[in-house]
């Protein structure tokens, strides 16, 4: 039937297109970062890394990563409880004022946190008074990387929780589970490949993160220098060996995220069928 | 009302719940107002504090508009190029099986997954005129790094799964009985695509094209690093919001932040009434 309706030539040409397509814009520049941090051996790349500077992006990057995903996490939690199981007014806005930081320009979601806790923002006289330094430091870095992630747990979860109901949960409460009990033993199971999903997204995210840091950061080097912003300085510095050894180590993040996303959908979509049988 | 009033001891829980719900409603609303509200309201009360007559000089600059220009006409250029391809990527993931299909599929995310600043310097390296790529066109004179073309590439490499994923889920629930119908009908492949395959795609294909629109939009990172950033060349907006603030230029930086936020609502707008469409098409 298909062989009627498409010869096999026309086929064979759409797929090529699509492949060519995906080739020019994804695929080679995607082998050229490792085929740039290989070029001159092995060698080399692992002393690029040994640089104190490098390791100090690598400790910050982490850091970063370690704030705000937990605190991105229970927000997204208690959100996305909200939203599937209870009706309030104002729901419809909150949904779509959720995906705010998704279209935001990170350079303007940076821009927002520098007006805000800047020497020149709303909070700017009170945080000088009581000495804590936010922007070009490190809590104007979590904050950026907080807002631009913050969506993420959220999104991943509320349609796991509309689509197990509230049934489970008000049979565990109704035989005697605290808040806390029908959390744990039921609501979270039900969701949890969801939510590991969801945190998979803010942490790849929180690691990438580059325009909203950049412009909180100050990019001092060995200060406030993340990994992505050490790829940029290296970069315009004619450091080119020294950026793509940064590079490859954020490729290899994104390629260890894509790998699990594909064994969490998996586990989900196994889900789905065993609950259709 | 019998079918209305909750049983008992529904009702008796959902009091408890009472107790229970304000940590939640604390938590998510008192985050969401530091996090979201207070600095999107900062913003836009900063930028309002110009005078009319200042923020109109500012937003409407040679320089802005320039700025604006390119960023718009090359997101849109790209957002419909990837509408035309992803709609291609997405047909042949779902229709046609061949050699390494699960793991093309699979890469097709790895712009959500590759942070910008890779991007930007892969392709900055690729499409040079010493790149895999660039030399390639050098000869014909094309330049792509650096250019405004380099703006175009790197707005297609990170909004290109936004029309695959969301076209792909409509294509893969359509049923090919309808198609062959249309084809047994006497209807040709070109009259099929047009009047039987694309119509229930729309909505789908709309939303993503929008959302890549709008990511295109707000991109920084690897359009930053790919573009040599000259004014009226291949400056884009998010850039010189980002130079205004490197000069100390508040007041700049603010009025031009306040107009890509601006309409970057409006574009999340957008997209909710399109995927709303979408749904409505759905039954």
């Amino acid at each position: 039937m298909a062989a009627n309706r498409e010869s096999a030539w026309v086929v064979t040409a759409l797929i090529l297109v699509a492949i060519a397509y995906l080739s020019l814009v994804l695929f080679i520049p995607t082998a050229n970062v490792f085929v740039q941090a290989f070029s001159k051996g092995i060698g080399p790349l692992l002393e690029n890394m040994k640089s104190p500077d490098f390791l100090n992006a690598v400790r910050l990057t982490f850091i970063i990563a370690l704030i705000s995903v937990p605190i991105n996490t229970v927000f997204g939690l208690c959100a996305a409880w909200l939203i599937a199981r209870k009706q309030f007014r104002g729901r419809a806005f909150v949904i779509s004022i959720l995906d705010v930081p998704f279209s935001v320009s990170p350079v303007v979601a940076g821009l927002m946190i520098v007006l805000l806790y800047g020497r020149n923002g709303w909070f700017g006289p009170f945080l000088e008074q009581i000495g804590v330094k936010v922007i070009f430091a490190l809590p104007g870095m979590i904050l950026a990387t907080a807002f631009v992630t913050l969506p993420f747990v959220a999104r991943e979860v509320i349609p796991v929780l509309e689509e197990t109901g509230a049934d489970q949960e008000e049979a565990a409460r109704t035989l005697g589970a605290s808040g806390w009990q029908t959390f744990w033993r039921v609501t979270l199971p039900n969701i949890r490949w969801g939510l590991l999903y969801g945190v998979l997204l803010t942490n790849a995210r929180a690691m990438g993160e580059f325009g909203a840091v950049s412009v909180v950061s100050g990019n001092i080097i060995g200060k406030t220098q993340t990994l992505p912003l050490y790829v940029e300085e290296a970069y315009k510095q004619y450091q080119t060996e020294a950026a793509f050894s940064a590079a490859i180590l954020l490729a290899l993040l994104a390629l260890v995220t894509l790998v699990l996303k594909e064994i969490l959908e998996r586990k989900t979509r196994i889900k789905d069928v065993d609950e259709e049988a | 009302m019998t079918a209305t009033s909750p049983p008992l001891a529904s009702s008796r829980h959902s009091q408890k719940l009472i107790t229970r719900i304000p940590w939640l409603w604390v938590i998510t609303i008192g985050y969401l107002s530091i996090m979201l509200f207070l600095p999107t309201s900062a913003l836009l009360i900063k930028a309002m504090t110009e005078s009319p007559g200042n923020f109109w000089k500012i937003a409407t600059s040679p320089i802005a508009l320039s700025a604006y220009e390119v960023t718009f006409v090359t997101a849109l250029i790209t957002a419909l190029i990837n509408g035309l391809f992803g709609t291609l990527v997405a047909w042949v993931l779902v229709r046609y099986t061949f050699p390494f299909k699960r793991l093309i599929d699979a890469a097709v995310d790895l712009p959500f997954a590759l942070p910008t600043s890779v991007a930007g310097l892969t392709l900055a390296t690729v499409y040079s005129d010493k790149g895999w790529l660039g030399s390639l066109l050098a000869p014909f004179g094309i330049k792509i790094a650096f250019t405004r073309l380099g703006v175009g590439v790197a707005m297609l490499l990170i909004s290109l799964p936004f029309v695959v994923r969301t076209v792909q889920p409509v294509l893969s629930e359509m049923e090919k009985e309808v198609e062959e119908a249309a084809w047994s009908l006497g209807a040709s492949r070109v009259q099929t695509f047009w009047r039987v395959i694309l119509p229930p795609l729309m909505p789908a294909l709309l939303t993503g094209v929008a959302l890549g629109f709008s990511r295109a939009v707000g991109e920084y990172g690897s359009v930053v690093i790919v573009a040599s950033n000259t004014p009226f060349k291949d400056l884009i907006a998010p850039v010189l919001v980002f130079q205004r603030l490197e000069q100390y230029d508040y007041a700049g930086a603010t009025v031009i932040g306040a107009v890509l936020l601006a309409i970057s609502l409006l574009l999340l707008f957008l997209i909710n009434l399109l995927q709303a469409w979408g749904r409505r098409y759905d039954r």
